[in-house]
């Protein structure tokens, strides 16, 4: 079997309070058991709390297990950190990294040297991902005049500039604008998908974006991990019927559609003012959809729109957790 | 990342040092804070040894005290407790988390600070000399260079080490700094030759290396005052060069069981804890 990039096997970190009377101690991961697969994009979709920054701060050597065991690249984080760290960078959402008084050039620079990256070959990456980033024009720019946007790209850019094998993201489109978000995820996706085995581990509390990113994606609540699989395979845990919505010409005779064989809480309503017909049914089965096309179409009505509604990650982890996201 | 661990430590001592040389250049404010104001408190020690028709060298022994200062406040504020700054601006996480040793870091610093400082110094020195008309007869030259080396290098070991205590003693460090300042400038002996505490009070002193350091290069500006001097300069060059190992492995261990109490205890690296 080949080496897993990330692998924990009975994963648990306790916290406990400096004094007694400061409260009392907080699991925040309990027999955590993960396999991440190289070349993954795998996502730990949780609230806040939930235990993914200290799973990620376990893997990256900064905290230890209080029990469990956590390998990464197949080194022991605990054991064998140097060569872990070797292999692995982090960037987290938020994060104020770096000397203000230094330029956004000088200060990757910088970090790349605590890699050992040559000189000239880190400037050349960090031209070349200033451009992919929309940052060229800020290079020279103090890093205290930027803005949360723009540093927080920087700060993406500091963990892909030393080329690890394994790059921990966590939360790092946290607070930014549409534009900023959509610039670091294409870049991520980009990353793993360029086929060198290059994992990203994501923690996220954004269903919609490890929806759109992930391989695969682990909820995690309370420091367990409640479910792991692939967006799709998670959303059919919620046994949710499919909702359609459907706008046809007006329809006068709709008395059989309600009648069709697997078509449930059949409703209907003339919109006068665009003289139209909306239909709303769920289905049990995506086959009943050709009767229903049949149906309006014998009538004589034309179809001008069809929705449907299916599960989302939110509806996995409403189901998984017994709530939403605050 | 195909290099030698040696080689990836000197990048890292490098990039460190790089921000506080670089900081020099961007940030000309020091020149009036690091450089003038040191001068006032020279200025009133020279007068009072002036007035009391000391020797002369006794006005130079201030300047050079005066120029050593620099050193010593580099080291409580820019060493000792340099690492809970970067852990208060996150940076250390980021350090910690490197394929470095810890004291790549720590030497980075220390070499941009001594940069930075040594300018600085040598500026107190040089405006010294000019206001003060001061002369100093250097002898051994190479002597000076040996004995400033290892002044310098037990100097930043013990600031290594102070760095590790004080991130344990998070913001009472501040209060440390500032208990170290002034008491430090009377047992090291900055204004005055440090024979004068007595020998019990200076053999004390003499576990801060700018002690036995600023006793030393007076003495190898002013060899005829040899009534001034602690111990010959052979003898505190040695106990210097002892400190430099004592200090640096100190260090070093400080450093390693910092890093586990952090990983152990998750309070050391986060930034609210």
């Amino acid at each position: 079997m080949q080496t897993a990039a990330v692998e924990t096997k009975a994963l648990s970190r306790v916290f406990n309070p400096k004094k007694k009377k400061e409260g009392k101690s907080v699991t925040a991961l309990d027999s955590v058991n993960l396999r991440i697969e190289k070349g993954e994009l795998f996502g730990l979709l949780g609230p806040n709390g939930a235990g993914k920054t200290t799973l990620l701060k376990i893997l990256s050597t900064l905290l230890l297990p209080t029990s469990g065991h956590a390998y990464v690249a197949g080194h022991d984080v605990a054991k064998d950190f140097q060569d872990v760290r070797r292999k692995i960078n982090m960037v987290s959402g938020g994060e104020i990294s770096g000397y203000g008084l230094l330029t956004v050039k000088e200060n990757l620079w910088m970090f790349s040297q605590f890699y050992g990256i040559k000189s000239k070959v880190a400037k050349d990456r960090i031209d070349q991902m200033l451009e992919t980033f929309g940052m060229s024009d800020k290079k020279d720019e103090k890093v205290r005049t930027l803005s949360t946007g723009q540093r927080q790209k920087m700060n993406v850019i500091r963990g892909f500039v030393t080329d690890p094998e394994i790059l921990f993201l966590d939360e790092p489109t946290l607070g930014l604008d549409v534009n900023a978000s959509r610039v670091i995820r294409e870049y991520i996706v980009n990353w793993v998908g360029n086929g060198t085995d290059k994992t990203v581990l994501l923690t996220t509390h954004y269903m919609a974006e490890a929806d759109q990113l992930c391989n695969r994606i682990a909820i995690i609540n309370g420091g367990k991990i409640l479910a792991c699989d692939t967006p799709e395979n998670l959303k059919k845990l919620v046994k949710m019927n499919k909702t359609f919505s459907l706008d046809v010409t007006l329809m006068n005779d709709k008395g059989a559609l309600g009648s069709i064989k697997g078509v449930s809480n059949f409703t209907f309503s003339d919109l006068a003012e665009t003289n139209l017909t909306r239909l709303k049914f769920v289905l049990e089965d995506d086959s009943a959809v050709s009767d229903i096309v049949s149906e309006v179409l014998r009538s004589g009505s034309k179809i001008v729109s069809l929705q449907k509604t299916e599960p989302t990650l939110e509806d996995v982890f409403i189901k998984m957790v017994g709530k939403g996201f605050e | 990342m195909t290099d030698s661990w040696l080689v990836r430590n000197l990048r890292a001592i490098r990039g460190r040092a790089y921000p506080r040389i670089i900081g020099s250049k961007r940030e000309p404010s020091w020149l009036f804070f690091d450089i003038v104001l040191p001068l006032l408190t020279v200025s009133a020690y020279a007068y009072v040894y002036k007035f009391m028709t000391a020797r002369p060298e006794f006005v130079g022994y201030v300047v050079l005290g005066g120029a050593m200062t620099a050193f010593w406040l580099n080291i409580l504020w820019a060493m000792a407790s340099q690492l809970y700054w970067e852990k208060e601006i996150g940076n250390l996480q980021l350090y910690l988390m490197a394929p470095i040793s810890r004291m790549s870091i720590l030497a980075g610093m220390a070499v941009g600070g001594l940069f930075f400082t040594t300018i600085r110094a040598g500026s107190t020195l040089a405006i010294g000399v000019l206001v003060f008309g001061i002369t100093l007869n250097l002898a051994d030259p190479l002597m000076l260079v040996v004995v400033f080396i290892a002044t310098m290098i037990s100097l930043y070991g013990m600031g290594m080490m102070f760095a590790s205590l004080y991130l344990l003693f998070g913001r009472e460090a501040y209060h440390m700094s500032n208990l170290m300042t002034e008491p430090v400038y009377l047992a090291s002996g900055f204004y005055f030759p440090v024979k004068y505490l007595g020998p019990w009070a200076a053999a004390g002193a003499s576990f801060i290396p700018i002690t036995l350091g600023l006793d030393a290069i007076r003495q190898l500006f002013y060899p005829a005052a040899t009534q001034d001097a602690f111990l010959p300069v052979t003898t505190e060059l040695a106990i210097l060069s002892v400190l430099c190992v004592v200090f640096m492995i100190l260090a070093k261990y400080s450093l390693a069981f910092m890093e586990n109490l952090g990983k152990s205890t998750g309070r050391l690296t986060l930034r609210w804890q």
